[in-house]
This record gives structure tokens, sequence and C-alpha cells, in this order.
């Protein structure tokens, strides 16, 4: 699977901002911690805003804060906001779909999207924000 | 399990005060029923009696329930399995639940480590379960005590037509592509 870069964007915004609720980050300063296009970030982080996940505070020292709930929020939820889980693989084009072998390809393909849709789903920003430290923590135990 | 409730009747820090993880005893079973009644809709007397003989008190089983304030509030159960299409010795569970009133206190993960503490105890190193592809509840629940997708794929068909799916259109079976 493979994100549209403003839903890469979003999902670096929103986690980095959820892994500490009260500080507040400028764009400039994700875009800076992700090397990527702040005017890009700036239009992102509007929708995220719009979405209930992240808040502007205005003034010196403004920024954006994470308002949203980790936990019960996946990503799932924030990569729809981009519209870009397309879940019809298994739609073939033109008159493909009538032939049993395009059938059958399709099915193959639908169940690879509703795997990987499945997955998005379960996983909160809290869960995903855990993560970070099962992989290290796990090897240190198989050594 | 935690529900997407929005407001807990219990407060955690209630809720854990005074919880007890202990193996389950024949006379939990009412109450264990009652609970996954209510989370499933469908009352299974017979199914939980054999559990527990199946499970209650046995060797490399476990089945324990959640204790507070004299009432049963959870319950959960596994077992090890063991070379399962290769898979050495691990531990699987295969049931949790917690009452709907009790949710969001900690309860599903205090059980889960308590399942995970004994399955530990017997030398295994891998734990695994198996969810409906839908059931978001308990794999977010799942995922948030740190189980991720794992080395197996569950897979399945429907035996109502199975010979439809076991007969090769030109009778014999396409040479290399076969399993055993």
């Amino acid at each position: 699977m493979k994100l549209q870069k403003a839903t890469l964007f979003a999902l670096f915004s929103v986690l980095e901002l959820a892994r500490d609720p009260g500080r507040q980050m400028s764009a400039a300063e994700i875009a800076e911690a992700y090397g990527i296009s702040v005017n890009h970030l700036a239009k992102v982080l509007r929708v995220l805003g719009r979405a209930g996940l992240v808040e502007a505070a205005r003034g010196v020292g403004g920024g954006y804060r994470f308002c949203g709930n980790a936990k019960r929020t996946s990503l799932y939820d924030v990569i729809d906001l981009f519209g870009d889980i397309v879940t019809d693989a298994g739609k073939m084009p033109g008159s493909a779909g009538e032939t049993e072998i395009a059938q059958a390809l399709g099915r193959v393909l639908s169940e690879v999207d509703e795997i990987a849709v499945a997955t998005l789903k379960s996983i909160s920003l809290a869960t995903l924000l855990k993560s970070r430290h099962w992989q290290g923590r796990r090897l240190a135990v198989s050594q | 399990m935690p529900p997407p409730t929005p407001t807990p009747q219990h407060p955690p820090s209630q809720t854990l005060a005074g919880l007890a993880i202990r193996d389950a005893r024949a006379e939990d079973m009412g109450a264990v029923e009652e609970i996954d009644a209510r989370i499933t809709g469908l009352a299974k007397h017979d199914y939980w009696q054999l559990a527990f003989t199946r499970y209650g008190g046995r060797a490399d089983r476990w089945f324990l329930v959640a204790e507070h304030a004299g009432r049963v509030t959870g319950f959960i159960v596994g077992e090890q399995r063991a070379w399962e299409f290769g898979s050495p010795p691990c531990g699987w569970i295969f049931a949790i639940g917690v009452a709907p009133d009790r949710r969001l206190g900690g309860i599903g993960s205090r059980l889960f480590e308590a399942i995970v503490g004994r399955m530990r105890a017997a030398g295994l190193k891998t734990l695994r379960t198996m969810l409906a592809r839908d059931d978001t509840l308990n794999m977010a629940f799942f995922r948030s005590q740190g189980m991720m997708g794992g080395a197996f794929i569950q897979l399945e068909m429907p035996l109502t037509d199975a010979e439809a799916h076991l007969q090769p259109e030109e009778g014999q079976p396409e040479k290399g592509r076969e399993g055993p």
C-alpha cells in the first residue's frame, strides 16, 4: 500500500503532536523534523483542524497541538480524511469483470484490500505511538 | 475488552482496586456464560460447561476470571499449541470477555497480562490469536497490548460447496502448484 504525500504528512503531524498533547509545534517545526514541504503541510494541517484532531493556537509561540482522542482515533480515520483508501481493487475495467478469470483475480485483490483496511482500523494513534518501543524490546528479549 | 463507550460506569482506579485475577472455578461458569451472552447475544450454556471441563485447571491450558467484590467481571481462555504447520509451541488466546458495564477499566488488560504471565512461566515465547476481520474492537485491544500481524495466515472455505473447490476442472491438479 502506498499513501499519497498529503496522507503521510497528516499521519506524521498527528502522531508527532499526539505523542505529547500538551506541546505546541508550528507547521515549520513539523516540516523540518520530517524534511517535508511546509506549504504542503499547512494545507494538511487545515484538514486535520477541520476534523477536530488538531487545533491552532494563536499569537507568539503559537502552533498546533493535538486535541483528539489518541485511543479512539485509528490510522484508518486519518487516512480516510484524504480519501486515500481505495478498496475497489477487485473491480475490473471494462467488460473484463464479466470473465471468470477477472472475477477470480478480483476476489484475491479484494481480500488484500480487506486485510489492509482491517489492519488500519485496528491500530489507534496511541497504539502506534506505543509500538515505537516494541521492536527494540523484542530484539533485546530474543538476544 | 475495552469498547468505545464514552463514559465508563466505573472509573479505572475504582475498578482495579480490589480486582483479583484467578483460575476459574466450576461455579464461575454461570457468570462467564452471562458475560459472553451479553457480548455476543447468544447464550451457550453447554459450550461453557464443556470449556471449563477442557480448560479449567489443566496443564498448559488456562481459564482465568477477573473477580471484583465477589462478582466475576471478565474471563480469558487460552492454551498451548504446538507444531501446527511447523509452529514451535506457542500460546493461544481464543476467548476474552469483560462485562459491558465494567469495560474501560483495565480489566481486559489485567486478564491479558495474567495469561501472558502463565504462558511465559510455561516457557512459551510467542502468543497468537485469531479474530474476525471486522472485529475491530478486539483487534484494537490485542494490538494495544503489543500483538501484531504474525507469520501465519488464516484460510478458510465453505464446506457446503467444497466439491466445486476441490475438483480440478481438467481432472488433473496442476503439477508443482499443489501441496501434500
